[in-house]
């Protein structure tokens, strides 16, 4: 507005030992309560869901007639399945993973399509999407580590004996006609070689395009000029065409291969706008705190405004997505979809979670940042940024879990404490990617129309 | 003097000069009527002390009327006044009467936001507005001192406070 100045004073966030305390204690409180977890559901783990079989005899009846033969008729020789508290553990481990997988790249998404948009409101606040970015690395390891753990567990696809023709007890029919998305060029049931593959390829391609990126946004800081920006923005360009496929296969393969027999077309969409809805709930909640520690003071209102109509605007578009995949399935009424929405919405314990989803990422978000206020107000999205970040936990929860666990899954000690080290995990590392470089560019060719945003 | 018929109009060609021009005429007290600009000027609404909006508000209003209508009419009509078996569905469940509920939402909201804005400023199809001068469709900005509202100051006053505060011409106009 008009011609007021603005002096801009380089930041650069510290991360002090008082904040890494704190995020030692949540990764040691995660730890015991896991550890716990874990010794009291292997001490009377399971007995307690005797009792709640019968009450949802019908549903599970259903889910199991639909199921693979092969896990209703007794199993199958030299194929071993781990206790159900180790099953739980795998299970949480890789929905957390997942999760924040998620929260990694959707930093780099966030950082690409300012560039692409050239966007000059979000000139001061890119760096904190590009720090959550850093957990790419890390999450390359964790994923294909936990993948070759948990993958007999939690993928049913990875058994061979699926895939034996001459065994009619185990084969089955509709998952060996999937076989060449998961094994090409290999063998049907054994090592899927595609399907690493991908996971290889999705993976290495995200932290060269991040690497790349970050690259050329620290060197602007050195020697500015405009000619950073334009090569950050091609770059974005192509690595937004590579994430509108990679972030959908990815999506089929680590999420919706669990439930194997099941598919929805609209399930890539799915995950990218749950993580999509936590990872700018997480940039603003960085933010609002960034700003309330004294940091960031070149943002004001006006960017904070932008943040939450992004957090209102894609909680009403999970919905969206999350309704147009439900009523297609509805309305179709055909068995081996439905039984996805069965297994989540009538079986115990999915379903008090089902519905807590429509309220904690659709009810609320939508009731609590309409006005204009809200937006605006630190108070306001320090309350809903969580609700929507901890809402979209349970999304995934409700996404990975039921296909795995069927009926004997559950939230408690191994859940909570498998997502506060995580959690523990990610913050760490993304506020010391933080510190390591200055809070925002001050040779962003943009920063200028930045400190005059105006809604 | 009748009011709301005779005018002090100040021209300003830069909107920079009109934001500060402004904030500099209400400064010394003299009331402004209204200010023209062919296009949005930023901060003007600040510059001229209007309250914020309350469209918001109407437009809520609105939407929830299309909410509880569209729900009222699909449960009444599928459940009630003419049931149809559709796919083998109970009469009236409530996903498929979400899509239609949800347009009519937007559609009453937006309708609604229009109409409430066009009444509200002055725009009613029966009402013809003033011209205060027709260069504000063009590339100037016109501020509109209505002398009623300022009786405690002289015209020749108003027009030198104008002119100081960065007009590029002040003109008289006069309505029937």
């Amino acid at each position: 507005m008009g011609h007021s100045h603005i002096t801009v004073t380089e930041e650069k966030f510290e991360f002090t030992s008082a904040a890494r305390k704190k995020i030692l204690a949540l990764l040691v409180a995660g730890v015991a309560i896991l550890a716990a977890g874990i010794v009291i559901a292997m001490l009377g783990g399971g007995a307690h869901h005797e009792a709640g079989h019968a009450g949802i005899a019908g549903s599970e009846q259903l889910v199991a007639s639909l199921d693979n033969p092969a896990a209703t008729q007794g199993h199958d020789e030299g194929h071993h399945e781990s206790p159900v508290w180790l099953k739980r553990l795998f299970t949480t481990l890789w929905m957390n993973n997942v999760y924040f997988v998620g929260l990694g790249i959707i930093g780099l998404f966030f950082v690409a399509i300012q560039y692409a948009a050239q966007a000059g409101w979000s000139a001061g606040i890119k760096r904190i999407p590009l720090a959550m970015a850093q957990w790419l690395p890390v999450a390359f390891v964790s994923t294909l580590v936990l993948w070759f753990i948990t993958h007999h567990d939690i993928f049913h696809w990875t058994h061979s004996y699926l895939y034996d023709q001459n065994n009619p007890e185990t084969y089955d029919e509709i998952i060996a006609g999937k076989a060449p998305f998961f094994f090409w060029p290999g063998e049907s049931g054994g090592f899927p070689v595609f399907y690493i593959l991908r996971m290889v390829v999705f993976f290495a391609l995200w932290i060269w395009f991040f690497y790349a990126i970050r690259k050329n946004m620290l060197a602007e800081d050195q020697l500015g000029g405009t000619g950073f920006w334009y090569k950050n923005r091609s770059l974005s360009a192509w690595f937004l065409v590579f994430f509108a496929v990679s972030s959908s296969v990815a999506a089929w393969d680590w999420v919706m291969s669990i439930d194997t027999h099941w598919f929805s077309t609209m399930f890539g969409w799915y995950v990218f706008a749950s993580w999509w809805v936590t990872g700018l709930a997480l940039i603003t909640l960085v933010v609002v705190h960034l700003k309330e520690a004294g940091y960031l003071k070149i943002v004001n209102a006006n960017h904070l405004h932008d943040l939450g109509k992004f957090v209102f605007a894609f909680s009403i578009f999970w919905t969206y997505i999350w309704f147009g995949q439900f009523l297609l399935i509805w309305y179709a009424h055909i068995p081996e979809e439905t039984v996805y929405f069965i297994e989540r919405m009538r079986t115990s314990p999915y379903s008090w979670i089902f519905f807590a989803n429509l309220i904690l990422n659709f009810v609320l978000p939508f009731l609590l940042l309409m006005t204009r206020d809200a937006k605006r107000h630190m108070s306001m999205l320090k309350l809903v940024c969580p609700v929507v970040i901890i809402g979209h936990w349970f999304d995934f929860y409700n996404m990975v879990t039921p296909g795995v666990m069927k009926t004997q899954g559950g939230i408690g000690f191994i859940e909570i404490g498998t997502a506060f080290i995580f959690l523990a995990a990610f913050l760490w590392i993304t506020l010391s990617s933080l510190s390591k470089m200055p809070l925002f560019g001050k040779n962003h060719p943009m920063l200028e129309e930045s400190l005059h945003h105006h809604i | 003097m009748e009011a709301d018929k005779h005018f002090v109009v100040g021209i300003f060609d830069d909107e920079d000069v009109l934001l500060e021009g402004v904030k500099k005429v209400r400064a010394v007290g003299i009331r402004i009527h209204e200010v023209y600009s062919p296009f949005p000027v930023h901060g003007l609404d600040e510059a001229l002390g209007y309250a914020r909006t309350r469209l918001p508000i109407a437009a809520f209003l609105f939407g929830m009327t299309g909410t509880i209508l569209a729900l009222t009419m699909q449960f009444w009509m599928l459940g009630y006044d003419w049931p149809m078996i559709i796919g083998g569905k109970n009469f009236a469940s409530l996903p498929p009467f979400i899509p239609v509920t949800f347009e009519l939402t937007v559609l009453l909201s937006a309708l609604g936001m229009v109409a409430t804005f066009l009444i509200v400023s002055d725009m009613k199809p029966y009402k013809w507005p003033r011209q205060f001068d027709i260069r504000s469709t063009d590339d100037k900005h016109v501020m509109a001192v209505d002398l009623a509202e300022n009786a405690g100051k002289s015209k020749e006053e108003i027009m030198r406070i104008l002119r100081e505060s960065g007009a590029s011409e002040v003109n008289e106009k006069n309505f029937e």
